[in-house]
């Protein structure tokens, strides 16, 4: 079966989920592409958007047609070219709206997961939970009979453990995009101890034509992203617990939040990415992961706490921030929660008194004037060196952020999770949008 | 003419657009330019007769009968003679003429011009589409999806061809850089607020065939533009009953306005044969040559046809428009100033109010009030002249202006 052949018939399972939709799209962009190629027109293509709520579904389907507008707007000069041979569809404005139409008809929406039967290759982003993965790709894999692929957007699960647990006899590759995956350049990619060859290159031409940049990762729990991630996320909420002889709670979150973010040159501090993120979410990764990770107890009872009092974060159907750690109003931080006062404590309250307590720090550069800047480098070494020989609790508290996160980068390398130090950086770089990677020597 | 007022050239660049914030539309441009002009002359009842010129309302903000719009600039307009007019680009220049002719015709002693476009309504792909209508719709669906920079390209490849690639590339971008110095010396100018520090640099950017033109890049074009310009035209009675002396008016001592056949491609690509006719034949009734004008407003919708026209003008020979701007002579010390205050590029174009704007912007140069786009014009060289052109090189107005003795 060529590449082609296989994205014939294919299915999302979760489409209606943050990353399926991403990835509907970008799938049904790419089967539309085939198609529309001389030599395919007139066969059938069909993508099955798979997801348990047919309302979750229909709200799918608007961000479909909303993304699609934007893509064909892009690419017009080129749709022109395809249309050339439809004598009516003259304007650009009928041309995009033709190639909407013709992206969108090949979305099937559907709630039977027995969609999935048909279809010669699955991409599967549903909750992250290895016994229900394993459950429904046994029984997809059991009743198609076209022997289907299956691209996994575990972040956390190893393949293996899902290749083995649903007899797939190595039909299966990890294909961890980055959220949200029609922006997000980065993707991961696991290729399990079984999994056939001819998946791992079907895996490589379909990420080339995507245009994503592919970091390999050893099938290693929570793989380079998460395995960064995770450990940062327990440096901070230590850290919080460390500070509670000069800080308040609140206090303590915020101050590291803000050196996450403004003295390590993040574009958000961690405990908005957790947010962002969803507290539920990370910490459901940190106990899918743990069982994998002996000697290492990859564990937060902070999450914990903060879920038990029903403080999740995690984002609004519109993409808005719901409330978590940190209180958002149009889109921005404001406040922070207490868990033991069960409230939210206004910044603009604490803020003096932990900025004095920070001390006098070098002026870190804006995330966003580094990140696309020609001189990145020389603007990170010049501000590093500042911050490497300046006094105070804040210069401390940066350095320390960023030597274990410097620390975490070589301990995936060292654990065998990452190729290189270089794959650890680019997964930070692209798929965290960090200013720099964090294996560097700015600060020895 | 007197009595010019424009509104801001708003799109792109300027600080205070955003596509997602609500802005001024397209009446809020007719009744600010109009009253504008309005002010200067005494009022509405000073009016006779009202022209306005508009390309394609009708698409971009799905409205027409435009002229209607004048008793909502004032009152005072109510009941009076109105006329909409439609060139392409070229619109404003037409509006002009009509206005022109009706002095002359002696049915009125005032006329009150309004040119206008509101363009920002729609994705500059979509106004690509609209903007196409001033070529002909049977070439559209063989045409670029960005149809007039396509047709633009193909003039420049042409052009590249002939006279050479490197050479003219950098006069391209010397043209963009002197429509952002002067643009930046104008606050009604979409480019007003543009802080490239080399626009030389940046306007040498390689073009890309595959998400553009192949031959032009974006800086070599004019941007979406929303804004209105007016004037008022007057006779020497008319100029009395407005109580404004001589010295605030610019004469207007000839003009060519032709046209040439739409369904037709270009003569010699290599060349603006509409606009050379409609310069000749306003300089002959004007009775002048070339070498008397000052300073000229002139149609950069896109660089190349900044190139062609100093060629059609006569300023420099077939082939030799790059030299000429690379040597300086176009810049605002230079022997013309062209597009003193950024023209179609640095200025902006809503297409059919930039014939208006042009007038304006001569009356402005002439009756020193440029503000800080001021330049020094002598007695030896008392003329003015704008070109308009619409379509690719079809409906032409080329006015000569004469600075009050």
């Amino acid at each position: 079966m060529t590449y082609e052949e296989r994205l014939q018939h294919v299915s999302v399972l979760g489409a209606a989920g943050k990353m399926g939709s991403g990835i509907l799209l970008l799938t049904a962009v790419e089967m539309a592409d085939l198609s529309m190629k001389p030599g395919n027109k007139g066969k059938p293509y069909v993508l099955n958007a798979i997801d348990v709520s047919d309302e979750a579904l229909a709200g799918v389907m608007k961000y479909l047609k909303a993304q699609l507008f934007k893509i064909a707007e892009k690419k017009v000069v080129a749709l022109r070219q395809v249309y050339a041979d439809y004598a009516d569809l003259i304007d650009n404005d009928e041309i995009i709206n033709q190639y909407v139409f013709d992206v969108i008809s090949l979305v099937r929406t559907s709630t039977r997961m027995e969609s999935a039967y048909d279809s010669r290759m699955v991409f599967e982003a549903i909750k992250e939970d290895p016994e229900l993965k394993i459950s429904i790709l046994s029984k997809i894999t059991s009743n198609n009979p076209h022997g289907p692929w299956f691209f996994t957007n575990t972040s956390s699960i190893p393949i293996m453990k899902l290749d083995e647990g649903a007899g797939l006899g190595g039909r299966i590759i990890g294909f961890h995009f980055y959220n949200p995956p029609a922006v997000q350049k980065l993707v991961e990619v696991i290729r399990a101890e079984k999994t056939l060859p001819e998946v791992e290159a079907f895996a490589l031409q379909y990420a080339k034509n995507l245009r994503k940049v592919v970091v390999p990762s050893h099938d290693k729990a929570g793989f380079i992203g998460n395995g960064h991630f995770m450990r940062d996320i327990l440096h901070a909420t230590a850290g919080v617990e460390k500070l509670s002889r000069v800080f308040s709670f609140a206090e303590a979150v915020y101050a590291l939040n803000r050196i996450s973010q403004d003295y390590l040159v993040r574009p958000m501090g961690i405990f908005q990415l957790i947010d962002y993120v969803g507290v539920d979410v990370c910490s459901f990764i940190m106990s899918v992961m743990n069982p994998y990770l002996p000697g290492e107890d990859l564990h937060s009872p902070l999450l914990d706490r903060f879920l038990a009092l029903g403080i999740k974060g995690g984002q609004f159907s519109d993409g808005s921030q719901k409330d978590g750690f940190l209180k958002y109003e149009k889109g921005r931080p404001v406040a922070i929660y207490d868990p033991d006062a069960k409230n939210y404590v206004a910044i603009a309250d604490i803020k003096a008194k932990v900025d004095e307590k920070l001390g006098v720090m070098p002026v870190p550069p804006a995330w966003k004037a580094v990140v696309g800047s020609k001189t990145k480098e020389e603007i990170l070494k010049g501000y590093f060196s500042q911050l490497k020989t300046a006094t105070g609790l804040g210069a401390e508290l940066a350095r320390d952020y960023a030597d274990r996160s410097c620390a975490i980068g070589l301990h995936l390398v060292n654990s065998g999770v990452a190729f290189n130090e270089n794959d650890v950086n680019t997964v930070l770089l692209t798929g965290f949008f960090h200013a720099y990677g964090p294996i560097n020597n700015y600060l020895t | 003419m007197v009595a010019g007022y424009n509104t801001i050239s708003m799109g792109t660049g300027r600080k205070e657009f955003s596509p997602k914030k609500d802005r001024p539309e397209l009446e809020d441009y007719i009744r600010e330019a109009g009253q504008g002009t309005l002010k200067q002359i005494g009022g509405a009842g000073n009016v006779d007769e009202c022209v306005i010129g508009n390309f394609m309302a009708a698409r971009f903000n799905r409205q027409a009968n435009l002229a209607a719009f004048f008793p909502f600039v004032d009152e005072g307009l109510r009941y009076k003679p109105a006329v909409r007019v439609e060139g392409a680009c070229a619109t404003g220049g037409l509006a002009l003429t009509t206005g022109i002719k009706s002095v002359l015709a002696e049915t009125a002693e005032v006329v009150l011009v309004i040119g206008v476009e509101v363009q920002n309504t729609v994705k500059a792909i979509y106004c690509a589409d609209y903007l196409a209508g001033a070529g002909w719709f049977k070439n559209r669906k063989a045409g670029h999806a960005y149809f007039f920079p396509g047709q633009f390209s193909d003039r420049a490849g042409a052009y590249f061809e002939k006279y050479g690639r490197e050479h003219t590339r950098k006069a391209f971008a010397r043209w963009y850089r002197n429509a952002i110095e002067n643009a930046r010396l104008c606050p009604t100018a979409q480019e007003f607020h543009n802080e490239m520090k080399d626009p030389e640099a940046v306007a040498m950017t390689e073009p890309n065939g595959k998400t553009f033109t192949d031959y032009l890049n974006v800086f070599d074009c004019s941007k979406v533009s929303d804004g209105a310009s007016a004037i008022a035209i007057v006779s020497e009675e008319g100029l009395k009953r407005c109580g404004i002396p001589a010295s605030e008016a610019v004469e207007v001592v000839g003009w060519g306005q032709i046209e040439e056949d739409i369904t037709k491609p270009p003569v010699d690509p290599t060349e603006l044969s509409t606009t050379k006719q409609a310069v000749r034949i306003a300089l002959e009734s004007a009775g002048i040559t070339r070498d008397q004008i000052g300073t000229a407003e002139i149609h950069d919708c896109f660089t190349i046809a900044g190139v062609m026209c100093m060629e059609a003008i006569g300023f420099a020979e077939k082939g030799k428009g790059a030299d000429f701007i690379l040597e300086g002579h176009t810049a605002r010390n230079g022997r013309v100033p062209i597009n003193t205050t950024g023209g179609l590029i640095g200025w902006g174009h809503p297409t059919g109010g930039t014939g208006v704007h042009q007038a304006v912007t001569i009356l402005e140069q002439f009756t020193g009030k440029a503000g800080d786009a001021q330049i020094t014009l002598t007695p030896d060289r008392p003329y003015g002249l704008s070109v308009n052109m619409g379509g690719d090189d079809k409906s032409l107005v080329a006015i000569v202006y004469k600075m009050a003795q």
